[in-house]
């Protein structure tokens, strides 16, 4: 296991900060990493790369004293260390930001920046001292935030940076970030990175993971490469091509995409023969979303493009039941409906797969199977179960298709990796023969593997007849992916786009327009409505 | 073998089980005729009949009691509902002019039963409709229930003399203590209510995630009514069985501190606090195994002053061998021992 693909280090190279030898860790019934090795170098962004289950979170929590290693050496400034507990490995300088914001949000801005750091007065938490020294570090990172202020009032971006600021806080040898720009837009990208610069000059190792190559090659000076739980190998950033990079991931050859975007320009579906499945009109929610015209019509994909906080999440949910819209009128396949709950639409073959999978997706502690079934399930009523039987088939076929890994119908939901709880939750909903699937960011934080695998599905469920409202923050999948495209801008419809010559720039410029005036307020234009 | 043993031990089941060998064992030690069952009049006797029949209660109650935990809910007013159950009985029959006659009996039964699944639909209301925390929506009716019992009495200790309603707690059939037919019954009941149907699956993934289990179309409200309506509902059996041992309504002590019980017996059991997945199975051992408690307070001899300090021991020694620290622990030595007999069959 020691004949590595490893660069060689220059003569006057620092030794590594964090070396990581031969690490196994197995789960009941998967061998999550499979004698795989890693290093860290001081002052240096080291990006960690591979698809989902490649092993990439569970090397993380092997680090950070949240899995305990089966066999293997850990080394931290050349100490051999064992950590049981993440406190411990914070305590050696170790900090991690994890992909789900992990802070609490019930408490304030500065008590989740300082929490268990609380400073002390007479033995009881000194608060003044605490929003002062919190202050500081966020105004280190130049981010205008009360830190008196509830976590939970922030957005999910804020919140993210705010994740950051704790754990620079910490003192860091070791920064991990993991999935830090997820739901970060392009400002606060590049807010981040310069702030991870000027970490990496104080000497800090950096782990950042992402599955944007883009950001992967902006800011990582060196790469490792994980597959199926095993180690591929180690390269310099501006040595290696993205094509090689991404083979080296997925392990095979990618041409597929390309082939796609192909595809869907060659189908030209003319919208005028195909039949209105959905149309809404001056459909909003006060406080939510202003009032939006939207059709769907069958077969065809409607990308929402916009920036997050922009309306697109909400208007999928006034779509799909789950918010209640307080204007406006919808109807489905001609006939008039107020989808009041999620079941209402359910029952019109309308789902939403939401963005935010983990809390209000898949139900971890429920077994493959079970997730699977439960929308269907729910559609039947809990007089009428699905057979055993059924069950046991209708697990088999998603697992297969869609290549859910591990190929268990038993597993615990819990213990699957992020873009395989997403190919659960889209079998969830596929059981029920959906007519309309709203997809909130069904790639989020996943693989080009498994994302180009979700795509694909897509398109071949549209070309099969089924609606699909497909919302992402990236535009170059919304470009590839749709038949027409709904932009979204400050909670506001601005436009309703075929997708014929339309590129990522015209696209961005729409998103972006008029995005130097003041957002926050503008009544008189709220009034025209 | 070695499979076959590390399977057991991971078992919820596990622990459960050994606690009440554990206990079974330090009863036939102090009494070895404990496993002994006579039969009198062709009646079945003896230690076990007494704990299966005197644990019924408790059980039927933890029966419900488990369906709502599943759903992250608690339910402290079972107690409560015991003693209206029994007071609602108890006043009928004591209005009658004939007590003994099955048909009044019958009529008392169903009104106390009736009146306890009003009692469920209110906690349902509370709860499902009003989004009250349970264990404040439920502890309404704990305090107030016993009130209600009160009045219904108007404050006496009701006796009644009516052989068909005692033959609810101390008779028997076909040789075999009515109550355990009841407790049977119920058991049953809720096991292929939710077991043969999809409400088991409902239930447990309201109680894991309400939010993904209502955008994935589940009605969570029925469902919670349901849950707290039939959790009343074993209460009230409960109730009955209970009165009918002592032939008396006691507003103040009928089905005291019997939530706390049932509430145990859940949670010996290995279904979590937390909601989501349970076991009914558990919740059988569970209960088995509190009224074993009670029993060995007996054969033992241990002084009535300590029974609770006994009992709580006991329930610290299951919850401590049922904690996540301990399991943990325990897994890592079976991985490593697995480990090692794998490295072993290599070798070989």
């Amino acid at each position: 296991m020691t004949d590595i693909t490893r660069p060689p280090l220059p003569q006057d190279h620092p030794a590594p900060v964090v070396e990581m030898t031969d690490i196994s860790i197995t789960f009941p019934g998967v061998k999550a990493l499979d004698s795989v090795s890693f290093r860290m170098f001081p002052g240096e962004v080291h990006s960690l790369m591979g698809e989902n289950g490649a092993g990439k979170s569970t090397l993380i929590k092997a680090l950070t004293g949240v899995y305990q290693i089966d066999s293997g050496d850990i080394r931290l400034g050349g100490e051999q260390v064992t950590f049981h507990t993440t406190a411990q490995a914070q305590d050696a300088g170790i900090s991690t930001v994890y992909q789900e914001v992990n802070l609490l949000p019930n408490l304030s801005v500065a008590e989740n920046i300082m929490l268990g750091r609380e400073p002390r007065r007479f033995g009881a938490i000194d608060t003044r001292r605490m929003r002062a020294r919190a202050r500081e570090v966020l105004d280190g990172l130049g981010l205008d935030v009360d830190p008196g202020s509830l976590l939970g009032s922030h957005s999910l971006a804020v919140q993210q940076l705010i994740a950051i600021a704790r754990a620079i806080n910490i003192d860091a040898r070791v920064l991990i970030l993991d999935e830090p720009t997820s739901s970060l837009d392009a400002d606060e990208v590049a807010e981040l990175f310069r702030i991870i610069r000027a970490l990496k000059d104080d000497g800090v190792a950096i782990l950042f993971v992402s599955h944007f190559l883009d950001q992967v090659y902006e800011i990582a000076d060196r790469l490792t490469v994980f597959r199926n739980g095993r180690l591929v190998g180690e390269y310099l950033t501006h040595e290696i091509l993205r094509i090689d990079l991404v083979q080296k991931m997925i392990g095979k050859e990618i041409a597929t995409l390309d082939a796609l975007e192909q595809r869907v320009h060659d189908a030209e579906t003319d919208a005028d023969d195909a039949t209105v499945f959905l149309r809404a009109r001056g459909l909003g929610r006060r406080g939510a979303v202003e009032p939006v015209d939207i059709t769907v019509h069958e077969g065809e994909v409607v990308g929402f493009a916009g920036l997050l906080g922009s309306g697109r999440t909400e208007v999928a949910r006034l779509l799909g039941g789950v918010d209640r819209s307080d204007s406006g009128r919808l109807s489905i396949a001609g006939t008039e409906q107020r989808l009041r709950t999620p079941r209402r639409a359910i029952a019109q073959r309308v789902m939403y797969s939401s963005e935010n999978r983990r809390a209000e997706g898949i139900v971890d502690e429920l077994t493959v199977r079970d997730n699977i079934i439960l929308a269907l399930q729910a559609d039947r009523g809990w007089f009428r179960p699905i057979p055993r039987k059924r069950q046991d088939e209708l697990a088999a076929s998603y697992i297969e298709a869609l290549n859910i890994r591990p190929g268990n119908p038993d597993a615990i939901v819990r213990n699957l990796s992020g873009g395989n709880q997403q190919k659960v939750l889209l079998a969830r909903w596929l059981a029920v023969a959906p007519r309309l699937l709203i997809l909130d960011e069904p790639t989020r934080g996943i693989d080009v593997g498994a994302k180009a695998e979700i795509q694909k599905l897509v398109f071949s469920l549209a070309e099969n007849g089924m609606a699909v409202v497909y919302i992402s923050a990236e535009l170059e999948e919304v470009l590839r992916l749709s038949h027409r495209i709904v932009v979204m801008r400050d909670r506001r419809q601005v436009a309703d786009l075929v997708n014929d010559d339309v590129s990522v720039d015209s696209l961005l410029a729409l998103i972006a327009e008029g995005s130097d005036a003041p957002t926050d307020t503008t009544p008189t234009e709220g009034e025209t409505r | 073998m070695n499979a076959v043993l590390a399977r057991m031990v991971s078992s919820r089941l596990f622990w459960p089980i050994v606690m009440l060998l554990v206990l079974f064992l330090i009863n036939v030690i102090a009494f070895p005729g404990f496993f002994s069952i006579t039969v009198r009049d062709g009646n079945l006797y003896g230690s076990l009949i007494d704990i299966l029949r005197n644990g019924t209660p408790t059980l039927i109650i933890a029966v419900g009691m488990t369906l709502v935990i599943a759903t992250r809910g608690i339910d402290l007013s079972v107690g409560a509902i015991c003693a209206i159950a029994g007071a609602v009985a108890c006043s009928i029959l004591l209005g009658a002019p004939n007590p003994g006659d099955p048909a009044i009996v019958a009529v008392a039964i169903v009104t106390a039963l009736i009146i306890g699944l009003v009692c469920g639909l209110w906690n349902g209301l509370l709860v499902a409709a009003f989004g009250i925390q349970p264990i404040i929506a439920t502890l309404i009716l704990m305090t107030a229930g016993r009130g209600v019992a009160m009045l219904i009495t108007e404050g006496q200790i009701l006796t009644v003399d009516s052989p068909p309603f005692k033959s609810l707690g101390s008779g028997f059939w076909a040789g075999v203590p009515v109550a355990i037919y009841i407790g049977a019954f119920v058991f049953v009941l809720a096991a292929v209510l939710t077991r043969r149907t999809a409400l088991g699956l409902l239930i447990e993934s309201v109680g894991i995630n309400p939010e993904a289990s209502r955008q994935a179309g589940i009605r969570s409200r029925g469902l919670l009514f349901a849950v707290y309506t039939f959790c009343a509902l074993c209460a009230a059996v409960a109730g009955l069985i209970l009165t009918a041992n002592t032939m008396a309504a006691d507003a103040n002590n009928a089905g005291l501190f019997i939530e706390l019980d049932a509430i145990l017996a859940v949670v010996i059991g290995g279904t979590s606090l937390a909601g989501g997945r349970y076991s009914l199975a558990g919740t059988l051992v569970g209960a088995l195994v509190i009224q074993t408690l009670v029993t060995t307070v007996y054969t033992v001899g241990i002084p009535p002053i300590a029974t609770m300090v006994f009992k709580a021991a006991v329930v610290t020694v299951v919850c401590l061998l049922q904690s996540p620290t301990t399991n943990e622990a325990l897994a890592g030595f079976r991985r490593r021992l697995a480990l090692r007999t794998g490295k072993g069959a290599v070798a070989a």
